[in-house]
C-alpha cells in the first residue's frame, strides 16, 4: 500500500503546515472591502505586511453590517480574527467595555500617533486613556459634487453657501434638468442633513446637538433654518429618487442628467471609473462655513490568549498600516485621505488635496455623528429625518419635536 | 400530534386484553422514542429555548451584547411610543389581509382556468408557478425597476405618447404598501393555484356529471360544490401565505427599503434593523416578542377549535 502510506504522509505534512505557520506572524484580517477599488486598496496592506515578515489571511465579508455581525459573533464566541474593521466611532464601545479588545498603547506611543492624528480621531480611538484602534483613513462625508459642464452652460459658479446650492438647483430645474441627484435612502438623507447642519448651522450648533445632546439647540432658529433649507432641496430632486442607490445618483451627475450630488468622497471612484478628471469634468466643494465632516475606518485587535495588550503580530500589523508610505498608497486607491496629517499628499488628485488642506485646520476637523452618538440614537434620528424629507405634510415644528423625541427616547 | 395521542388512547383497551402487553409495547416503542429524542431536544432547546431567551432579553437593557439585567417594561414603553413600529404594525395588517385575500382569489381563478382542460396546460402551469421559484429579493428588485417612475412602466407609457400618464405608487407614501401587495400576489398566487388545482382534480367526476344533468351552470358548481370540497386545500394555502406575511422582510428590503420615509416599514425589518444596525437588542427583542404574541393570539383560537374542542367531543 505505498499509495496509502504516501497519502498519510502528505496529510501529516499538510496538517503540520498550519502549526509551523502559527509560530510565525499569521494575521487573519476581517474587513468588508470587497468592491474592485476597495480590494485593490486592502491589497496594499497585505503586501506591506507580507514584506514585514507576516502572513496575511484575508477574511473579506461583503457588506459592513454583515461583516461586523460576523466579527462580533466570532469575538464573543471566543474565536476572534487577529484584526477587524469598524467604522471610526462608537461601534466598538461595548467590545472595549467588556474587555474583548487588546489595547495598542505601546505601538501608539512609540509611533507618536497623538502628534500626527487629528485630535478628534485620537479621541475616537481612545477609551479610558488607552488606545484601542488604528485609524487607517479619513473619508469626507459632506462633499458637494457637481457637473462642471452643466454649471458652466447655465452660468453657475461653485456654490459657497447652502442657499446658493438651492438657487443653483432651482436654475437647473427650470432648465429641465434634475437640480439635485439624491439617493433616497435614510443614511443618504441623514448625510445631506448633517452636511447642511455643519455648513449652514455651523460647527457649534452641530456639537451642541450631537455631542452635548442639547435639546434647546434643536429648537433654535439656526436649526429651523437648516430644516427649511433641507426641505427646499427636497423639491429639487426627481420622482425616481426614493430608494435610489448613491452610485446611481452619481451616475446622473456624471452623465449630465443632474447638476449635483452631496455624498462622501467615495463617489470619486465613480467619476474616475467614467474617465473624468477632478477640476475639469467635475468639481468638488465643501459648502458653507467650512467644517469638514470626517468619517472613516479603523481596525481593532481582539484579545488573543487572554493578553490585554496587542501581541507581536497585532503590533506589527498596526505599525505597517500606519506607516506613511502605506497610508499614501492605500488612500490613493481607496479615494479617502490619510488619517495622519504629516504625509505628503501632493501626488493625490485635486479633491483629495482640497480635503487634506481642510484637515490641516483643527477648527475644520469635525467628526461625523458616528463618533458622537450611539447607533441606537443615530437610527432613531434617521427615522425622523427620512420622514421629514419624504413626507410633504410634515412641518418644521413637527420635525423639531420629533427630533427631540428621538433624542429623549434613545439618548 | 397524532403519534403523541394514539398510544394514550389505545393503551387502556390493550390493558384490558393482556396484562403483559404494556412492557412489550413499551419496549417496542423504545427504539422509536430514542430516535425521536434528538428532534425533541432540538425543538425544546433551539425553538422553545430561543423563544424564551428572546422574551427574557426584551425585559433587559441589552444594546450591542445581550445582558441579563432587568429593565422592566422600559423597552415596551419605547416600542409603543415609536411611530415606526406602530406604522409597521398597520402595514403588516394591510399587507396580510390584501395579500392572503388576493392570492386566494387570484390563485383560485387561475386554478379554475387551468381546470378547463386548456391546451398547453403543462406550459401554462409552469408559467404561473414560475414566479414562486424566484427569491423574493429578485422579485422585489424586478418590481422596483418596473414601478420606478423614471425607469419603468410610467416612463414607457409616457414615451409611447401618453404624457399625462402617472403611476408612481412606489414613491408615494400613501400607496407604496399596495405595490408590495401587488408584487407579493404576483409571486405567491402560482403556489395557491397549484394547491387548489390539485384539489379540483380530486373532485369526483360524478358530481360534475350530476350537476350537468341538473343543468347547473359551471360557476355555480365551482362556488357551491367544488370550493367547499377543497376546503382543506384552502386552509393549507392560507397557512402557507400567513407564514409569508409574518416573515415579510426580504421583499421590502429589495423593493422599497421601507421607504419613502418609513411608509413601507414592516415589523420584521424593525427587528432586524434594531438587532444589528442599531445595536439595540432590547428593543428588537421587544418587537419580536410582540410579533410572537400577535401570532399566538391569532393561532390560539384556531388551535383550540381544531384540536382541544375536537378531542373533548370525542371522549
Amino acid at each position: 500500500m505505498p499509495m496509502f502510506r504516501l497519502a498519510c504522509l502528505a496529510t501529516a505534512v499538510l496538517a503540520a503546515a498550519p502549526l509551523t505557520a502559527k509560530a510565525e506572524m499569521r494575521a487573519e484580517v476581517l474587513h468588508w472591502w470587497t468592491s474592485g477599488g476597495e480590494s485593490a486598496a486592502v491589497k496594499v496592506f497585505a503586501e506591506e505586511f507580507t514584506e514585514a515578515g507576516g502572513t496575511w489571511v484575508d477574511s473579506a465579508i461583503a457588506g459592513g453590517q454583515a461583516a461586523r455581525t460576523a466579527g462580533i459573533n466570532r469575538i464573543v464566541g471566543g474565536n476572534p480574527p487577529t484584526a477587524m474593521q469598524f467604522n471610526t466611532g462608537k461601534q466598538f464601545d461595548e467590545l472595549v467595555a467588556n474587555g474583548l479588545l487588546a489595547d495598542l498603547d505601546a505601538v501608539a506611543s512609540e509611533g507618536k500617533w497623538q502628534d500626527v492624528l487629528p485630535p478628534a480621531l485620537t479621541e475616537a480611538i481612545t477609551r479610558d486613556g488607552k488606545v484601542y484602534a488604528i485609524p487607517v483613513n479619513i473619508h469626507g462625508i459632506n462633499w458637494l459634487w457637481y457637473n462642471k459642464k452643466l454649471f458652466d452652460e447655465h452660468g453657475i459658479a461653485e456654490p459657497t453657501s447652502w442657499a446658493e446650492v438651492a438657487a443653483a438647483g432651482e436654475k437647473l430645474k427650470a432648465a429641465g434638468l434634475i437640480g439635485l441627484a439624491q439617493g433616497g435612502q435614510p443614511w443618504q438623507e441623514r448625510s445631506l442633513f448633517n452636511a447642511m447642519l455643519v455648513g449652514d448651522g455651523g460647527t457649534d450648533l452641530y456639537y451642541r446637538i450631537y455631542r452635548d445632546g442639547d435639546q434647546e439647540a434643536v429648537r433654535s432658529d439656526g436649526f429651523r433654518k437648516v430644516a427649511d433649507l433641507f426641505k427646499q432641496l427636497q423639491g429639487l430632486t426627481d420622482a425616481g429618487s426614493p430608494g435610489r442607490n448613491w452610485n446611481d445618483a452619481t451616475a446622473l451627475v456624471l452623465t449630465g442628467k443632474a447638476g449635483m450630488q452631496v455624498i462622501g468622497d467615495w463617489a470619486k471612484g465613480e467619476f474616475t471609473a467614467a474617465g473624468q478628471v477632478a477640476g475639469q469634468d467635475y468639481g468638488c466643494a465643501i459648502v458653507g462655513q467650512g467644517g469638514y465632516l470626517m468619517g472613516g475606518d479603523v481596525f481593532v485587535f481582539p484579545v488573543v490568549d487572554g493578553a490585554s495588550s496587542a501581541d507581536e503580530t497585532q503590533a506589527t500589523l498596526a505599525e505597517v498600516m500606519f506607516a506613511p508610505e502605506t497610508q499614501i498608497a492605500f488612500n490613493t486607491i481607496k479615494g479617502s485621505v490619510p488619517s495622519r496629517l504629516d504625509v505628503d499628499v501632493s501626488g493625490m488628485d485635486a479633491c483629495a488635496q482640497k480635503g487634506a488642506a481642510a484637515l490641516k485646520d483643527p477648527a475644520r476637523q469635525v467628526p461625523t455623528t458616528d463618533f458622537l452618538i450611539s447607533p441606537d440614537l443615530s437610527g432613531a434620528l434617521d427615522d425622523v429625518i427620512t420622514q421629514f424629507w419624504n413626507n410633504g405634510g410634515m412641518t418644521t415644528d413637527q420635525f423639531v419635536e420629533q427630533f427631540i423625541g428621538a433624542m429623549q427616547a434613545a439618548g | 400530534m397524532v403519534t403523541a395521542r394514539s398510544p394514550a388512547a389505545a393503551s387502556p383497551r390493550m390493558l384490558g386484553g393482556r396484562a403483559d402487553a404494556r412492557p412489550a409495547r413499551w419496549r417496542r416503542q423504545l427504539g422509536a422514542k430514542l430516535a425521536l429524542l434528538p428532534l425533541t431536544a432540538v425543538v425544546i432547546v433551539v425553538y422553545l429555548g430561543c423563544m424564551l431567551w428572546t422574551v427574557r432579553l426584551s425585559f433587559s437593557s441589552s444594546k450591542l451584547l445581550p445582558v441579563g439585567d432587568w429593565a422592566g417594561l422600559q423597552q415596551y414603553e419605547r416600542l409603543f411610543a415609536n411611530d415606526r413600529f406602530l406604522l409597521s404594525a398597520i402595514n403588516i395588517g394591510i399587507f396580510g389581509v390584501l395579500f392572503i385575500g388576493g392570492c386566494l382569489v387570484f390563485g383560485f381563478l387561475l386554478a379554475v382556468f387551468i381546470d378547463q382542460r386548456v391546451r398547453a396546460e403543462g406550459v401554462l402551469r409552469t408559467v404561473f408557478l414560475f414566479p414562486h421559484a424566484m427569491s423574493l429579493v429578485v422579485t422585489g428588485l424586478a418590481w422596483q425597476w418596473f414601478l420606478n417612475p423614471t425607469l419603468g412602466l410610467q416612463k414607457l407609457v409616457r414615451d409611447l405618447g401618453f404624457a399625462g400618464f402617472t403611476f408612481d405608487w412606489i414613491v408615494n407614501q400613501q400607496m407604496v404598501i399596495y405595490t408590495l401587495v401587488i408584487a407579493g400576489i404576483w409571486q405567491a398566487s402560482g403556489l395557491v393555484m397549484a394547491i387548489l388545482l390539485a384539489g379540483l382534480r380530486g373532485v369526483d367526476e360524478d358530481l360534475w356529471k350530476a350537476a350537468r344533468v341538473d343543468g347547473i351552470p359551471a360557476w355555480r358548481v365551482y362556488l357551491s360544490i367544488a370550493l367547499p370540497l377543497i376546503g382543506p386545500m384552502v386552509v393549507t394555502a392560507t397557512v402557507l401565505l400567513a407564514v409569508q406575511v409574518v416573515k415579510l422582510y426580504d421583499l421590502v428590503v429589495a423593493m422599497t427599503r421601507g421607504g419613502p420615509g418609513i411608509a413601507s416599514e414592516v415589523p420584521a425589518k424593525f427587528v432586524m434593523d434594531h438587532l444589528f444596525e442599531r445595536n439595540n437588542i432590547g428593543l428588537a427583542t421587544a418587537a419580536a416578542s410582540m410579533m410572537l404574541v400577535t401570532v399566538v393570539a391569532i393561532l390560539a383560537p384556531w388551535i383550540y377549535a381544531r384540536y382541544v374542542r375536537e378531542t373533548g367531543r370525542r371522549t
